[in-house]
């Protein structure tokens, strides 16, 4: 895949990190908003992927991030298998048990372990995302050569 | 608001039909957008936000993903010529498609009318799901509350996908 012309470039380079944050935005807001984890990952992984059709395969060194990215997916999904399993010894014994206090609700620190679980989901389901379409490019690239 | 969705969905039924009979598959996968976007618009106009922003962020991330499948390989559809087991197939599915019809029309009549489908166990959430897990965003309430085993299994399932993607994909360690 090659680049494309000058004005995508810059459009391109002043948006993603726009649509970075708006990813990190629904993530941590997602519950009070409409939103949550698995949108707001699929966002944080569409400002990566943007970057690359602009851009390119070969400006950036995919290699590494896809090794990177595949890291992330794999420690993310475990941390959320760990605050399952701490349910168990809290409260009342059982899986994915919601033991911090709820707040109150409507406020951005509220909803007990909510937030992490969309925080950790967040990043695996951008990051699974993103290693798809990862593995559609570079491994095209290294079958042409 | 039930006419406009009628109409919406007869106009994404039509797309859907495009999508399997076009020629060329880059049309293919435009119809199936229209498909894909049409259902953000029915979401919205159900009032259900949440499922009109997954629906919007995952139907652009994956068309992106297959316009980029259809870059690298034929734009052209492989056309397999008819043979006498389609004719089998054919009338299969037209029968069961006959009994599906049947039986939804017999099921639709013994349902809630049109927009009136509180069932007993959601509106418990409907009440109680604020309180218990101090969310505002039911969804996510009962998402990673009530149902957070179910939740992370569709997160075992997105891992799955992207192993399966990994193991057919690489190229080393396979053997020539």
């Amino acid at each position: 895949m090659r680049g494309m012309s000058i004005i995508v470039k810059k459009v391109v380079q002043l948006m993603s990190a726009l649509i970075f944050v708006f990813g990190l935005y629904i993530v941590s807001h997602g519950h009070i908003d409409p939103g949550g984890g698995f949108t707001g990952g699929v966002v944080l992984a569409g400002s990566f992927i943007v970057l690359i059709l602009a851009y390119g395969v070969d400006y950036f060194k995919l290699k590494k991030q896809k090794e990177i990215t595949s890291l992330f997916e794999n420690v993310s999904i475990l941390i959320l298998l760990l605050f399952g399993l701490s349910g168990l010894f809290a409260g009342s014994f059982y899986f994915f048990n919601n033991y911090l206090s709820p707040g109150a609700p409507g406020t951005l620190i509220s909803g007990g372990l909510i937030p992490f679980y969309n925080l950790f989901i967040g990043i695996k389901v951008g990051a699974t995302m993103f290693v798809i379409f990862l593995a559609l490019t570079i491994y095209k690239e290294e079958a042409s050569k | 608001m039930e006419n406009l969705l009628v109409i919406l969905l007869v106009m994404m039924i039509v797309a859907a039909i495009m999508a399997i009979h076009a020629k060329d598959l880059l049309s293919s996968l435009i119809a199936q957008g229209f498909v894909g976007y049409g259902l953000v618009i029915c979401f919205i106009l159900l009032r259900a936000p949440d499922l009109a922003i997954v629906q919007i962020v995952v139907e652009t991330v994956t068309l992106i993903i297959m316009v980029s499948v259809l870059h690298d390989s034929t734009r052209k559809e492989i056309q397999v010529p008819a043979g006498k087991r389609d004719i089998y197939t054919y009338s299969l599915s037209f029968v069961l498609v006959g009994l599906m019809l049947y039986y939804f029309n017999r099921a639709i009549a013994t349902l809630n009318p049109f927009g009136d489908h509180a069932l007993r166990m959601s509106d418990f959430y409907a009440r109680e799901a604020v309180e218990l897990s101090g969310s505002t965003n039911l969804i996510k309430g009962v998402l990673w509350d009530f149902r957070a085993l179910d939740t992370f299994g569709e997160a075992t399932i997105l891992f799955a996908a992207a192993a399966g993607v990994m193991a057919i994909l690489r190229i080393k360690g396979r053997k020539e």
